[in-house]
């Protein structure tokens, strides 16, 4: 499309690379070098920024159909876009749920008249979420969303056949199933992570055997089918030692970490602040270091924010009868940031793979996750590393304010963020 | 609490002074120790039970003396303690149906001290006891909580007895106030009497002595303490200039009034 | 910053001994023809309780009224809690009331934590989940140290749902305060996976813990537990970890049987042994009023720590309570 506006980003760190700049024209990336000029483009100041391409979720909630008190897919994306997002997937568990072709098509429709980054949706694995009877996985996956991640996340599918089943049937499209891992009957009313702290604070436990068992048994029938699995929000040592086992075997196993899983533990329960309540629970310091440690060496292959919105009422309450989750969009990059840059466990480019190019690839978003060279879509951010800010969710362009970093200083900012070429978001705040 | 006991040199100093009117041998006295020692185990717990709970501020160790003029020595305190007997027993018609209440933390040994006396004139036990005023209190919202003294109220009860409050140093009379309530909710004296070793002056409450062991004119920028064998190893009155209003406070019993007695 | 009184952890050992001390005090009053003191009087006490206990709320109603505050009793049926009411907005309704001090009881676990963010009063935990329970730990306590004359060094094995019990948890660590050895004695499914962390012993056989138990607490099981398999029937847990007359025998001369009540007979206890004269079943009732009105007086009868707007509770570190040299108790803001 001529006419529309054309850019020069002047002096950025491009990952790992070089001081470049980069011209963006028509949605992509004309060029990139130092000591670029292109007439009538205009000029951003890039100095002291670091140019990622733009990151890409796995895993968010946005809520809509159907919970639009905590989440909408316009501010949904919104907060994406601050927090450098141009893609995310949108987990199935809406009302209606998203198990048919209508509501995906809805949601994809959806994402793009808002237009602050590219709403992928995730379609559900079993009708209604409710374990029994396969969705229509192949009408979804032909349907203007083209669906390629399917998953009941916030359930289980834990009927082992009803797995095989899905996992089988997918390959005939290269779909592939995101089993959230939770053994229902071993984790009936479990509050937080099953440890000293539970026993301590008298809420019932939530042991790591219930995650863990799960993942064992989905990997080894994804290897007996010759599928593919993702295994969604890891937060167990024990979990990373079956991945990594699985991988050793050569099999199509992903994984994906959250932020707040590589940052917080068990110990924030002590508060019985709803705020620090999510499924999967936070886990033990020792877990926290083995999820940095697997990210680090690509064992679990990208960080996905699970971003779960929930209005005040939901999380104002005792902590048994609170909503579990935290929202994350606008948070992800700086805790990663914190987590493992600051740690010296992962370089940017690390950080490019991990957060763009690994989740990219695995939900088969071609558009996205590319190095920034000439030729590749213009979806990127500019970031800025020397930042220092206290978190305030009342900033937030999210509908919903329980993020569990309310009050903590972290490094970093976004400054910029490009859709094929055009800003959605310019100097730290929304460009529409 | 000293292993000398306190009651027995109090008695033997108190009986040389009044020798002729008691007409005991040692050994009665000692025997009157001994069964009022018996009697008023309940004491020697409200004693240590004061102690231990509320250790008396501004204990001094035998042989230290605080800043002042020492108004009082032992022998002082021991005929004033022994003249307020006498008292006592002209006025409630030979100690009949009299009750002791000391109350903490000083006031208690004082009334032991009395109870012993008057045992030793007349031949018969006296009952005494402690009455803790701490819930009493018209100042408990200044303070943080204060932790309570021992209440133990004789066997005999106070019902129709004539009963003697027995106290340190009477100063505003806020503390009697309060020992005057807290009698009431335990029973029905037929009459209440005031005891104490010094009566300080500035009164702000219609409140008197029934007996005063020394009266001592004060200004309100002094403190006056009382130091007793056997909360503080030793026996002494001593007039000292003040510091601060909690000093003053301090300088008396654990159960004592902010603004003074 | 410290006013409630959550978790029996809170109370050092000072802080114990003051209270234990406190009600041994109150505790005379109970044979005074007029059983009133006017300390808190003009003060007001509201009972929250949302899960059913007569016991224990009749128990703080006393104690409240005993130093004459004034009390208000908020129970959750019919209530509009009932009708949907949130924690916090029945917390707004109390503080427009001006309530000194709150008593909860709930069925989750950190309701008061949660209470205390909301109140400007002081928070007594009566009992949240299975979490904790202080003032019942400090009953038993008052009720061990009567009986037997001392705490330190006291061999106390309390048996029964360790896993469920917020008794249990206030005993474990109110006990180890005070000076006490304490034995747990469970099944391993009633057990919190991480006991061995905990401050206390842990044995499976009840008749090998007897003969060395100065005290003994049974605490209530419930049949419902056999639904979710921690034990295949009650006649198993009752052979295996009840105590009958048999087990009685084994204990020493001096021992006392306590249990915080309500009794499952013939389950956890049998009859002959809750009506034996070692049990101290009944006077831990009558000891709980004279604890609850020294916890009353002692957060309640000084001066109003400072005021202000509610400051919510220190992620583990609630109410304490530090007495000074001179006797005088600092409730620390």
């Amino acid at each position: 499309m001529s006419g529309s506006q054309s850019w020069l980003i002047r002096g950025a760190q491009v990952c790992a690379g070089g001081i470049a700049d980069l011209i963006l024209t028509d949605g992509l990336i004309q060029e990139a070098g130092p000591g670029l000029s292109s007439a009538g483009a205009q000029v951003l100041d890039a100095v002291g920024l670091i140019a990622l391409p733009g990151l890409v979720d796995l895993h968010t909630h946005l809520r809509e159909p159907g919970r639009e008190d905590a989440e909408t897919v316009s501010t949904g994306t919104q907060a994406a876009a601050l927090g450098g997002f141009t893609a995310v997937h949108a987990m199935a568990n809406t009302n209606p749920v998203a198990d048919t072709a209508g509501v995906v098509e809805q949601i994809w429709r959806l994402g793009g008249q808002a237009g602050h980054c590219d709403v992928q949706p995730v379609g559900a694995v079993t009708s209604g979420l409710e374990g029994r009877q396969l969705a229509e996985l192949g009408a979804m996956a032909d349907s203007a969303a083209r669906v390629r991640v399917f998953s009941d996340d916030g359930r289980c599918v834990s009927d082992a056949v009803l797995m095989r089943r899905a996992l089988e049937y997918v390959k005939a499209f290269g779909g592939v199933i995101a089993q959230h891992a939770q053994e229902t009957r071993l984790t009936d009313g479990a509050q937080m992570n099953e440890g000293e702290m539970s026993g301590l604070l008298g809420l019932t436990g939530w042991p790591a055997v219930a995650e863990e068992a799960i993942i064992a048994r989905d990997c080894l029938l994804a290897a007996h089918v010759g599928s593919a699995l993702h295994v969604c929000h890891v937060s167990t040592a024990g979990s990373v030692e079956i991945i990594r086992w699985a991988k050793s075997k050569g099999w199509r196993v992903t994984a994906e970490v959250t932020p707040h899983h590589l940052l917080l533990t068990d110990e924030l329960a002590a508060s019985y602040d709803p705020v620090y309540k999510v499924n999967p629970p936070l886990r033990t310091a020792a877990d926290v270091e083995a999820l940095r440690a697997g990210l680090a060496d690509g064992i679990i292959d990208c960080v996905a924010t699970d971003h779960a919105p929930h209005p005040v009422e939901d999380k104002e309450t005792e902590w048994q009868v609170a909503a579990f989750g935290m929202t994350g969009l606008e948070t992800a990059l700086r805790v990663v940031h914190a987590a493992m840059v600051e740690t010296g466990l992962l370089d940017w480019a690390g950080v490019a793979n991990r957060m763009s190019a690994r989740p990219a690839a695995i939900g088969q978003l071609d558009q996205h996750g590319r190095p920034l060279e000439a030729g590749s879509p213009a979806n990127l951010v500019l970031y800025d590393p020397a930042a220092r800010s206290v978190v305030d969710p009342a900033q937030h362009a999210s509908r919903s304010r329980n993020t569990p970093f309310t009050g903590m200083e972290l490094p970093g900012q976004v400054h910029a963020t490009f859709l094929r070429g055009e800003p959605t978001v310019l100097d730290g705040k929304l460009a529409r | 609490m000293h292993a000398r006991d306190p009651l027995a040199a109090d008695l033997a100093a108190g009986a040389a002074t009044v020798g002729a009117t008691a007409g005991r041998a040692p050994t009665g006295a000692a025997t009157a120790v001994e069964a009022s020692t018996v009697e008023a185990s309940t004491v020697h717990a409200a004693t240590a039970g004061a102690a231990a709970a509320t250790a008396p501020p501004g204990h001094v160790s035998p042989g230290q003396r605080p800043d002042g003029k020492t108004v009082l020595g032992p022998d002082e305190i021991s005929r004033a303690l022994t003249r307020v007997a006498h008292e006592i027993l002209e006025r409630t018609n030979g100690g009949t149906d009299v009750v002791l209440l000391g109350i903490p933390t000083r006031g208690v040994p004082l009334a032991q001290r009395l109870a012993a006396r008057l045992t030793q004139v007349e031949g018969h036990l006296v009952p005494v006891g402690s009455l803790d005023i701490t819930m009493y209190r018209d100042d408990l919202r200044l303070r943080p909580a204060r932790a309570l003294g021992h209440t133990a109220v004789p066997a005999s009860g106070v019902d129709g007895k004539t009963v003697v409050l027995v106290d340190d140093v009477l100063y505003s009379g806020r503390t009697v106030r309060a020992a005057l309530d807290s009698l009431s909710d335990i029973g029905r004296p037929r009459a209440v009497q005031l005891a104490v070793l010094v009566d300080r002056g500035h009164r702000e409450l219609p409140i008197r002595a029934d007996y005063v062991g020394k009266n001592l004119p004060t200004s309100q920028r002094e403190i006056v303490r009382v130091l007793l064998t056997e909360t503080d190893g030793q026996d002494a009155v001593v007039l000292g200039p003040g510091r601060d209003a909690d000093a003053q406070d301090a300088a008396g019993s654990g159960a004592g009034l902010g603004a003074g007695r | 910053m410290k006013r409630h009184l959550i978790s029996a952890a809170d109370l050092s050992r000072d802080d114990a001994l003051l209270i234990l001390d406190t009600a041994e005090e109150l505790a005379q009053m109970a044979d005074r023809p007029i059983r009133k003191l006017p300390t808190l009087r003009g003060r007001t006490v509201v009972n929250l309780f949302y899960e059913d206990s007569t016991r224990t709320r009749i128990s703080f109603e006393a104690a409240a009224k005993r130093l004459s505050a004034d009390v208000i009793n908020f129970s959750a049926k019919g209530s509009s809690v009932a009708k949907g009411e949130s924690l916090k907005d029945t917390a707004l309704t109390l503080e427009a009331m001006g309530a000194d001090a709150v008593v909860i009881r709930h069925q989750a676990s950190g309701a008061p934590h949660r209470l205390a963010g909301w109140v400007r009063g002081s928070v007594i935990n009566a009992g949240d989940g299975t979490h904790e329970h202080p003032t019942q730990a400090l009953l038993d306590a008052f009720t061990m140290r009567r009986r037997l004359g001392r705490l330190d060094g006291l061999r106390v094995t309390i048996v029964g749902d360790v896993l469920h019990s917020r008794v249990a948890r206030s005993n474990v660590l109110l006990l180890r305060t005070l000076g006490a050895e304490v034995t747990l004695v469970a099944p391993p499914t009633l057990l919190p996976v991480a006991v061995s962390a905990w401050p206390c012993e842990v044995a499976y056989d009840l008749s090998a813990a007897l003969p060395k138990a100065d005290v003994v607490m049974m605490l209530r099981v419930q049949a419902e537990r056999m639904n979710a398999a921690y034990f295949p029937t009650v006649r198993e847990y009752s052979r295996r970890y009840g105590l009958d007359a048999a087990r009685m025998a084994l204990l020493p001369e001096h021992a006392i049987v306590m249990h915080p009540g309500p009794m499952n007979r013939g389950v956890e206890i049998a009859a002959e042994v809750a009506d034996s004269h070692r049990s101290t079943i009944v006077e831990q009732v009558a000891n709980g009023v004279s604890v609850r009105m020294a916890v009353l007086y002692l957060m309640l009868g000084g001066a109003d720590p400072g005021g202000g707007a509610p400051t919510g509770v220190a992620a583990g570190a609630a109410g304490a309570i530090s007495p000074e040299s001179t006797g005088a108790l600092e409730v620390a803001r």
